[in-house]
């Protein structure tokens, strides 16, 4: 016991008591902030009703990007950062197709079918794109050192951006409103946004495809060996290659489906509107553990939640003017605490001891 | 006649480093043929350039007169070359059914890989009553018994096992050599890895000496056992 507690005592190091001690302070003023808030009152049920249902929208939406993440992050070790584009791409491309249907007046009269196509649109646009970079970009560097690929991405992102604002433009272009998801539906006396719904839905549906996709089907199955051992996967006679290509393509489809999803929420794109959500996805993919896809649905409703709900929770009990204006500081503070007190994640440590 | 599977003049790389200085061996069909010799040797290499994992830069591994160099890895597997790899590598977070699952990859008509999973259950019933567990938590016994298993799944034509008592106790040692006795008495042809040079002469029919990437020897496991250079190197008598 004693010779426990004098190896811990070598291994503590001042900067540990300086993160624990930023660590707590957080931590004391997230205390402070709710009971202040809670105890003045300002906000009601239906205020918080309202703040988590856009968290969820918004944290669904996360999720389905950060799939793309963990899930490439499983296969090759690397974080795709131009995943921000994979999903900018798909929307965008979309656009124009939604605004034909919108002048014509399609979209109104079958708004099913438009969105249909609409999404699919978007979700092949966006697999193409995950699949030629993969191709292009990342599998010519496969065997480079690790820091290599990371470089890469960060050019094949800026790369992807302008060229995308060569093809479509610079400026903002506006989502077409599909008519019959304008408007509240009522629960008793809640009420949900249609297309807070509609996003909700939609995400939680493809989640749960996806989900069942990599438990269930044999590629789903492959997918998981090649992550957790590449040469064991060629020595069972699967073709890596091709399930890498096929990681890329599902991350792909599931921010192509996200990216429309954000632009029917937000109702606009732009050539750099994958940076933001994109960095938040890649943060909820961290919070859940990289790697873990249970971990990065998980990762990424939190974030959303946390975003939507912290503000007014924490910082309106601080005496602070429009804390809405402090969400991205508190998605990225929850990043930084999960890297100081849990580097492996909410979901990871499983992982982590398996491999030790 | 010629051999099932036949190395010929094989030298294979790490970078500048000279793993496999013309190696030269041969299997024929249904036998059990040992490749014996210390750590670092280049038995695991061996195994590798004949799977396709490593490209040799000279020479030529002829599978049922085809040259496997030719062949991607996972092309070599669906041929019938499958193996075992060393440290038994089973995938920790699958299930035990979705890693003999794994092992079918190459094959795509169900009702085979139904049956094979059968057979693989009857060989092995403790990995029966193990399947829907994650393979991470089953014993090194067990995890051989699925490595092996696992490999079988593929329809096996030449089966390449490497070390396959490492790390295990001596009474789970026996029983895979049991299996692999079982396995030679169906027909499996099989190329056998191992620095537990006593027991692997026992089950062989013949054997291969490697040292520092080269083939020293080349007999037949009878001969191997008496021969005074084996005896002291690798039987551990003097």
């Amino acid at each position: 016991m004693l010779k426990k507690w004098r190896r811990l005592k070598e291994r503590i190091t001042p900067t540990d008591i300086v993160m624990w001690v930023i660590g707590g302070a957080i931590l004391a003023l997230i205390i402070w902030g709710s009971t202040a808030t809670i105890a003045a009152g300002r906000y009601n049920s239906h205020h918080w009703f309202d703040f988590v249902i856009f968290g969820l929208a918004q944290g669904s939406i996360y999720a389905l990007i950060a799939m793309g993440y963990t899930l490439v992050y499983g296969v090759l070790r690397m974080i795709n950062f131009a995943h921000s584009e994979v999903f900018m791409s798909g929307p965008y491309t979309a656009y124009f197709v939604a605004a034909a249907f919108y002048r014509s007046d399609f979209l109104d009269q079958h708004p099913f079918i438009s969105l249909l196509v609409i999404f699919l649109v978007a979700m092949i646009t966006s697999a193409g794109i995950a699949f030629l970079l993969e191709r292009i970009a990342y599998r010519p560097l496969r065997a480079a050192p690790r820091l290599i690929p990371l470089i890469t991405a960060i050019g094949a992102s800026f790369f992807l951006q302008y060229v995308f604002r060569g093809l479509y433009g610079s400026g903002f272009q506006a989502y077409p409103v599909v008519k019959i998801f304008e408007g509240e539906w009522a629960f008793g006396e809640f009420r949900i946004l249609r297309f807070h719904a509609l996003v909700i839905v939609a995400a939680a549906l493809l989640l749960a495809a996806l989900y069942s996709f990599i438990q269930r089907t044999r590629i789903g199955k492959a997918i998981r060996a090649v992550s957790e051992d590449k040469e064991a996967s060629y020595m069972m006679g699967i073709d890596v290659d091709k399930m890498i290509s096929t990681t890329f393509v599902i991350g792909g489809l599931a921010a192509g489906a996200a990216g429309v999803l954000y632009a029917l929420m937000f109702k606009q794109v732009h050539f750099f509107m994958g940076f933001i959500p994109g960095i938040k996805a890649f943060t909820a993919a961290v919070l859940g553990g990289i790697g873990n896809i249970p971990g990065a649905m998980l990762g990424g409703i939190f974030l959303g939640l946390i975003e939507s709900v912290g503000p007014s929770l924490f910082l309106d009990g601080l005496g602070i003017i429009a804390p809405y204006q402090l969400k991205d500081a508190i998605a990225f503070t929850m990043l930084v605490l999960v890297l100081i007190f849990r580097p492996t994640g909410i979901l990871g440590e499983r992982l982590a001891v398996k491999k030790a | 006649m010629m051999a099932m599977l036949e190395i010929q003049h094989v030298h294979t790389y790490y970078g500048n480093i000279h793993a496999l200085k013309d190696i030269s061996l041969n299997i024929d069909k249904g036998e059990i043929v040992t490749l014996i010799g210390a750590n670092g040797a280049g038995k695991s290499t061996t195994l590798k350039t004949i799977s396709g994992l490593l490209r040799p830069r000279h020479g030529t591994i002829q599978f049922e007169g085809e040259d496997l160099t030719r062949y991607l890895p996972h092309e070599i597997v669906a041929k019938g070359v499958v193996q075992v790899p060393e440290g038994r590598r089973v995938f920790g977070r699958l299930t035990v059914t979705e890693n003999l699952e794994m092992g079918a990859f190459a094959i795509t008509d169900r009702q085979v890989i139904s049956k094979n999973l059968e057979r693989v259950f009857a060989l092995f019933p403790r990995l029966k009553e193990r399947r829907h567990q994650v393979a991470g938590t089953l014993s090194g016994g067990e995890q051989q018994m699925l490595a092996t298993g696992r490999a079988l799944m593929a329809n096996p034509r030449v089966l390449l096992m490497d070390e396959p008592s490492m790390g295990l106790a001596p009474v789970l040692v026996d029983n895979i050599f049991d299996t692999i006795r079982q396995l030679h008495a169906d027909g499996t042809t099989i190329l056998l890895v191992e620095q537990n040079a006593r027991i692997a002469l026992q089950v062989a029919s013949r054997g291969y000496v490697l040292q520092s990437g080269v083939i020293l020897l080349n007999d037949t496991a009878e001969n191997l056992r008496m021969n005074e250079m084996v005896r002291k190197a690798y039987l551990g008598e003097s």
